[in-house]
C-alpha cells in the first residue's frame, strides 16, 4: 500500500488532518457541525486566506508529524472506504428511512467494501441487494425517495450507471420541478469511477461530465478520507440528489481523522495549499498528482495555490474567485475528458466572472479524449502527470 | 322491464320490481346491488375471481357522473388545444375513463397510483380539482405542478397519485420503488404502477418485475392495453400480445377495461393478492377513441368502423347508462341533466383557469434544488444570484 501511496504521490495526510482537527474542535459534538473548509464567516470578512495558526510552506510533512505514534494523537486511522462506511453507517444509526440498494452490498458487503457489515446489522430490506438492472433499481431508488425514504445506491463502477442515465436525469433530477415542488428526492448516487490499473476502457470512465448539465442534481467528488466521510454525510443529510464520485485508486488511502460528528458543505471547494503565484484547481485523483507537482515547483521556486473544488455542481464560485482575484494565474487539472469535461465548464464560469482579474488564459489539463487503453504505458498518457503540471505551471508563471 | 339487457342476471329481477316504488330514495341509498362483469376474468398462473360484483346506487351513479365528468373534461382539452390555449403534447383519455373509475372504487387514497402520460383523469379520480387540470394544461400558475409540468406531469402527493411521467416505461421501476417503500414501512397498502401495450416491451419493466417479484412487494402493474403503440397495432410490436401472461412467473389477470365493475373486481382482487403474496399484473382490454395525441388523427391505422363499432359497442360510459336505467335508479332525462351538470362545471373551470395568471418569470428557478440555489449558484459574492431574465 505504501508502494501504491508512493506512486500516486499522495501528501502526508497527517499535515492535513492537523488542521482539519483544529477546526473541528471549533464545534460540539451534539449540533449537527457543519465545518468550513477554511475559517470564513458567512458575513464574507476575510480573502480565504488560510488561518489556521499554521501557514503551510512546504508542500509535505515535517519528520516530526508522522502519524506514526497512534496514543498521543486524537482521532482514529482508517481507509477512505473504511471512512465511507463510517459515514453512511452514522447516517442509517440516525434516520431509519436510509437505505441502500446495489449490486453485491449486501451479504458480499460492496465490491470496494464500503457497505461491508451493514447487511448483518440492519437487514437485508434496508440494504438491498439487486439484481443487475441499473435502470430500474435507481428508478426504484426514486420511486422510493418520492414516497420520504432515502436510498443510497450504488453504482458497482460509475460507468454503469449511464444504463440508469434517464432514471438519473428525468426522474431524479427534474421531478423536484415539474412536479412543482411536491416531491423531493433525497436520493445519493454514488460509486467508483475514473481511470484505475489497467481496467480497460468500459471501466474507466469518469461520468462527472455527462451528468454535470442535468439541471436538479448536485455533483460532488471525494478525494480525502477526511472529505470521503463528511461528504457522504452531507449527501445523506441534503434534500437534492447528489451524486458522489468517488474514485477506485483512492480506496486505499489511509487517514487520521476526528472523533467527533462532523459534516461537511456540499458546496465548498476545499483549500489544500495556499500560495501566491498561481491557482491549481483540481479535484479527486488529480489531486494527488498536483500535490506530487507542487514539491517539484515548491523547490524550483513557485508557490502554487491548490484548490480541490470538491463540488463539481455547483462550483464554489466564491472560493475559487478569491483565489484568482489573489493570484491572476489558473491552472485546471482534470481526470475528466478535454471535450465538454468539468474542466471546460469551469473555465468558461471563471472567464464569465473573473475575466479582469485573470493575467494569462486559463491553462485546463484533462484526460485526452481517447478511450482508455489497457496497455499500462499507454493508460499513464491518457491521465495527466505531475511533469505535464510542472511543465504547465512553469509556462503559465513566465 | 323493457331495459334490462342480456348482461343482467335473472337474479335482478325481484330487486328491480321492488325498486321501482321507491326509486326517488335509492340513488343515495347502500342497498347492495350485485352487477355481473360482461366478460369473464382470464387468469394466468392464478384462479380468477367471480364474476359477480356488489355495488351499490350510490356507487352507480358516482360512476355515471366521474365517467361523465372525465369524458367532458378531454372532449373540452381537445377543443382547447385547437384553439392553442394547449400547447405541446395533449395525450387524451376518452374511452379508458373506466380504468380509472373502478381503480379508484377498489382502493383508497394511501394506496399509490403511477402512471404514464395519459394522466389527466385519473389525477380527477385521485381527487385533483377541474381547475388544477385546466390550468395546468393551459401552463398557469394555479396548475397542480404550478404550470411547470404541462400535460404530462401531473402529480397530487396528498392522495397518493405519482405522476405523470412523459418516458415510455420509465414510471414503471418507480412504481416499484413506491411499494418498496411501502413495504420498509409496513404500511399495508399497495402500488398501482399502470402503462400502456408499448411500454409492455420495455426492458425495464421485467427488471422491475423480478425485483417485485424477488422481494415481494406489494406492486401491481396494470397494463392499459389499448391496442395501439401510438401508430403501431399491439400484433405488430409484440411476439406475444397477451400482456397479462408476459410475467411468466408472476400471475395475471386480464378485465375487460371498458366495464367499470370488471376493472374494479380486478383491482380489489390485485389488492388483495399483492398484499399476500406480492405482484400481480393486470390487463385492462380496454380502447381509446382519440388518437395517440393530439397530433395524431387516429385515423391512419385504424378504421373509422372500428373506433364508432367500438363506441357503439362497448362504451363505459353507456354501459353504466343501461345500468342505471335498468335498475331504475334515474329517467334518461336526470342522466342528461347529470351531463349536461358536469358540461356547465367543466365550462367553468375553463373560464377560471382563463383567468389564471402565467407563472412569475422568477418561478423559471424556483423548484429547481430544494434549497433553491438558483440558476448559478454560490455566485462570486456568495449572495444567492439569481440570473436575470432579458
Amino acid at each position: 500500500m505504501a508502494a501504491m501511496l508512493q506512486a500516486i504521490g499522495v501528501a502526508s495526510p497527517s499535515v492535513a488532518f492537523s488542521d482539519h482537527y483544529n477546526k473541528s474542535s471549533v464545534s460540539s459534538i451534539r449540533s449537527f457541525p457543519v465545518i468550513r473548509s477554511g475559517l470564513r464567516s458567512i458575513s464574507g470578512s476575510g480573502h480565504g486566506s488560510f488561518k489556521p495558526g499554521k501557514v503551510i510552506t512546504k508542500a509535505t510533512a515535517t519528520q516530526t508529524e508522522k502519524s506514526a505514534s497512534t496514543t498521543s494523537k486524537p482521532g482514529h486511522e482508517l481507509l477512505l472506504f473504511e471512512a465511507l462506511r463510517e459515514g453512511l453507517e452514522e447516517e442509517m444509526d440516525r434516520d431509519p428511512r436510509v437505505c441502500v440498494f446495489g449490486e453485491d452490498v449486501g451479504h458480499y458487503g460492496g465490491s470496494y467494501k464500503v457497505t461491508k457489515g451493514l447487511a448483518e446489522k440492519y437487514g437485508d430490506l434496508r440494504v438491498l441487494d439487486t439484481p443487475i438492472a441499473e435502470n430500474s433499481f435507481t428508478g426504484m431508488g426514486v420511486g422510493a425517495a418520492m414516497t420520504g425514504l432515502r436510498p443510497v445506491i450504488e453504482g458497482m463502477n460509475m460507468g454503469f450507471l449511464l444504463l440508469a442515465f434517464n432514471q438519473i436525469s428525468d426522474n431524479c433530477g427534474m421531478l423536484h420541478y415539474t412536479s412543482g415542488g411536491q416531491f423531493t428526492i433525497p436520493t445519493v448516487i454514488r460509486g467508483p469511477g475514473g481511470v484505475g490499473r489497467q481496467l480497460g476502457a468500459e471501466h474507466s470512465q469518469r461520468l462527472e461530465s455527462y451528468f454535470q448539465s442535468i439541471p436538479g442534481i448536485q455533483l460532488v467528488a471525494c478525494s480525502t478520507v477526511y472529505n470521503a466521510k463528511g461528504l457522504m454525510k452531507a449527501a445523506i443529510r441534503s434534500e437534492n440528489p447528489v451524486v458522489l464520485f468517488e474514485h477506485v485508486l483512492l480506496y486505499n488511502l489511509k487517514e487520521r481523522i476526528p472523533d467527533e460528528e462532523y459534516v461537511l458543505s456540499l458546496e465548498e471547494a476545499e483549500m489544500v495549499r495556499p500560495g501566491e503565484h498561481i491557482t491549481i484547481l483540481t479535484y479527486s485523483r488529480m489531486r494527488y498528482h498536483v500535490m506530487q507537482a507542487a514539491k517539484t515547483l515548491v523547490n524550483k521556486g513557485y508557490d502554487p495555490e491548490v484548490i480541490d473544488i470538491r463540488s463539481l455542481k455547483p462550483f464554489d464560485l466564491y472560493t475559487i474567485g478569491n483565489s484568482v482575484k489573489k493570484t491572476h494565474r489558473v491552472l485546471i487539472v482534470e481526470e475528466c475528458m478535454r471535450t465538454g469535461g468539468i474542466g471546460a465548464s469551469l473555465t468558461a464560469a471563471i472567464n464569465e466572472n473573473f475575466h479582469d482579474y485573470l493575467d494569462a488564459p486559463i491553462v485546463c489539463l484533462s484526460s485526452q479524449d481517447v478511450p482508455t487503453p489497457y496497455a499500462g504505458t499507454l493508460e499513464e498518457w491518457t491521465v495527466v502527470q505531475p511533469a505535464q503540471i510542472v511543465a504547465a505551471v512553469e509556462q503559465l508563471c513566465q | 322491464m323493457a331495459q334490462l339487457t342480456r348482461r343482467t342476471t335473472d337474479l335482478l329481477k325481484p330487486f328491480s320490481a321492488a325498486l321501482s316504488s321507491t326509486r326517488l330514495l335509492t340513488t343515495t341509498s347502500t342497498t347492495p346491488i350485485t352487477v355481473e362483469t360482461s366478460l369473464p376474468f382470464t387468469g394466468h398462473k392464478i384462479d380468477p375471481p367471480s364474476r359477480s360484483v356488489e355495488t351499490t346506487p350510490q356507487e352507480l351513479m358516482n360512476f355515471f357522473r366521474d365517467m361523465a365528468l372525465m369524458r367532458r373534461m378531454e372532449i373540452a382539452a381537445d377543443s382547447l388545444y385547437k384553439a392553442k390555449l394547449i400547447r405541446g403534447f395533449c395525450h387524451l383519455y376518452d374511452g379508458q375513463e373506466a380504468v380509472s373509475v373502478g381503480m379508484e372504487a377498489a382502493i383508497t387514497k394511501k394506496d399509490c397510483i403511477i402512471t404514464a402520460y395519459r394522466d389527466h383523469c385519473i389525477f380527477l379520480g385521485r381527487g385533483g380539482t377541474l381547475l388544477e387540470c385546466f390550468a395546468e394544461l393551459m401552463g398557469r400558475k394555479d396548475g397542480c405542478s404550478k404550470g411547470k409540468g404541462g400535460s404530462m406531469h401531473f402529480y397530487k402527493k396528498d392522495s397518493g397519485f405519482y405522476g405523470g411521467h412523459g418516458i415510455v416505461g420509465a414510471q414503471i421501476p418507480l412504481g416499484c420503488g413506491l411499494a418498496f417503500a411501502q413495504k420498509y414501512s409496513k404500511d399495508e397498502n399497495v402500488t398501482f404502477a399502470m402503462y400502456g401495450d408499448g411500454a409492455a416491451n420495455q426492458g425495464q419493466l421485467f427488471e422491475a418485475l423480478n425485483m417485485a417479484a424477488l422481494w415481494d412487494l406489494p406492486a401491481i402493474l396494470v397494463c392499459e392495453n389499448n391496442h395501439y403503440g401510438m401508430g403501431t397495432a399491439e400484433w405488430r410490436a409484440a411476439k406475444s400480445p397477451a400482456y397479462y401472461k408476459r410475467g411468466d412467473y408472476v400471475p395475471g389477470l386480464k378485465a375487460n377495461g371498458m366495464d367499470a365493475f370488471a376493472v374494479k373486481q380486478a383491482c380489489k382482487f390485485a389488492k388483495e393478492h399483492a398484499l399476500k403474496n406480492g405482484p400481480i399484473i393486470l390487463e385492462m382490454d380496454t380502447y381509446r377513441y382519440h388518437g395517440h395525441s393530439m397530433s395524431d388523427p387516429g385515423s391512419t391505422y385504424r378504421t373509422r368502423d372500428e373506433i364508432s363499432g367500438v363506441r357503439q359497442e362497448r362504451d363505459p360510459i353507456e354501459r353504466i347508462r343501461k345500468l342505471v336505467l335498468s335498475h331504475d335508479l334515474a329517467t334518461e332525462k336526470e342522466l342528461k341533466d347529470i351531463e349536461k351538470e358536469v358540461r356547465k362545471e367543466v365550462d367553468e373551470a375553463i373560464a377560471q383557469a382563463k383567468e389564471s395568471p402565467m407563472p412569475d418569470p422568477s418561478e423559471l428557478f424556483t423548484n429547481v434544488h430544494v434549497k433553491g440555489f438558483g440558476v448559478e449558484a454560490f455566485g462570486a459574492d456568495r449572495k444567492e444570484l439569481r440570473a436575470v431574465l432579458p
